[in-house]
């Protein structure tokens, strides 16, 4: 039970980190709780679709389907993410204000919400479909049902358990920063998940590694490690990256930091505040 | 019609690189691999067969590899490596690392 409960807990903790990112950047919008929710809906479903036709998918494409499968929805996740970071760089501050000025809730406008519960979809659909292949198989080789659910139930509630801590940590956030804070982390967010995908695409050998190791810093950090593997969910961090796996990186994040840039009022200084106002804090 | 000249391209480029790799099996039995540890050559590309005789799937994976992919119950997947610097390169299975754990050694 605490072995399959262990390997559970592992997979909900990604899924969970990029969660609380996605949850916390979308604070206060009216109704973010549903579209959340769905996101997690269609990731379970999407889990077990992707677990069913695992087989199939292997062997698609001349052997690299899986390969091109995670690249693919890894690439479509950095691309929401990047939609909805550039768009809320444009009326974060507003939001900002408005969020001040009202105390609570604010619409999301026409906020690209249907991005991230695309995100939150691919993050539960990809740790989750190993999830139902794992348990799939100690089923199949006998372990009891109670285990089984005795694993799920502690992956799922460790996981969750350790998502909701930082989400609450990320609220913490004075609400000035918030919205600039949760930018950040989604743009490192997505340019790791870019660098995942090509990590796919060189195991597939579709796209040359430039340099296999091109650092190692696992004496520093390994990324089997407790909190090596939070920061390569998190940031992408890899103890000892492919050439182009930080190229992929850095372009992700050059793009994603320009379109905030270019669109978010390019460093426009906020509006004149009131000499109190920072006693509201 | 650029778009798919390049896609051609670097499918073929892709096709010409698969076909002169030497090849390496590694095979999945009892939650365990066989052989445990695997002698490649430094310093070139090269293709490991990972054949599952299980009946459950595993994961094929390797922090030091940077390599996870995973072989359904009776599958075969075949994952490209290298060049590798000298060295062991740990991997495992990741729905049985009690058992199944391995390495490449590159010589």
């Amino acid at each position: 039970m605490l072995g399959s409960g262990l390997l559970v807990f592992r997979e909900v903790l990604e899924a969970a980190l990029i969660v609380s990112i996605v949850a916390a950047a979308t604070r206060g919008v009216v109704g973010r709780g549903r579209w959340i929710g769905a996101g997690i809906g269609a990731g379970v479903l999407g889990a077990i679709i992707v677990a069913f036709f695992a087989g199939a998918i292997a062997q698609a494409v001349s052997g690299i389907g899986q390969e091109l499968f995670n690249a693919s929805v890894l690439l479509a996740a950095v691309l929401m993410i990047a939609w909805h970071a550039i768009w809320m760089a444009s009326h974060g501050r507003e939001l900002a204000t408005q969020m001040k000025s009202v105390g609570a809730q604010v619409t999301g406008g026409n906020r690209p919400l249907s991005a991230l519960l695309i995100v939150v979809a691919i993050a539960i659909l990809r740790e989750g479909s190993e999830v139902v292949l794992f348990l799939y198989g100690q089923s199949a080789g006998g372990s009891s049902a109670v285990d089984l659910i005795g694993g799920i139930c502690i992956g799922v509630i460790g996981g969750s358990a350790v998502g909701l801590a930082l989400y609450f940590g990320l609220l913490r956030i004075p609400m000035r920063y918030f919205f600039s804070a949760t930018n950040w982390l989604l743009l490192l967010l997505a340019a790791g998940l870019a660098s995942q995908a090509a990590s796919f695409l060189i195991q597939a050998d579709v796209l040359p590694a430039l340099g296999n190791r091109i650092w190692d810093s696992s004496f520093l950090l390994s990324d089997t490690s407790w909190i090596g593997k939070a920061l390569h969910t998190l940031i992408g961090y890899e103890a000892h990256p492919a050439g182009m796996q930080i190229l992929f990186y850095l372009v992700t994040a050059a793009l994603i930091a320009f379109g905030m840039r270019m669109l978010g009022g390019g460093g426009a200084k906020p509006p004149q505040r009131p000499v109190n106002a920072h006693l509201a804090h | 019609m650029l778009r798919r000249t390049l896609f051609a391209v670097v499918a073929m480029s892709a096709l010409a690189a698969q076909a002169a790799v030497p090849e390496f099996h590694l095979v999945v039995q009892d939650h365990k691999f066989q052989p445990t540890e695997i002698q490649v050559p430094a310093g070139q590309k090269f293709k490991l067969i990972v054949e599952n005789k299980d009946a459950s799937p595993e994961e094929f994976e390797s922090a030091e590899l940077n390599r996870e992919k995973v072989v359904v119950g009776n599958g075969t997947i075949d994952i490209y490596l290298g060049p590798l610097e000298p060295g062991k390169y740990g991997f495992f299975g990741d729905f049985h690392q009690d058992t199944a754990q391995g390495a490449v050694i590159a010589k």
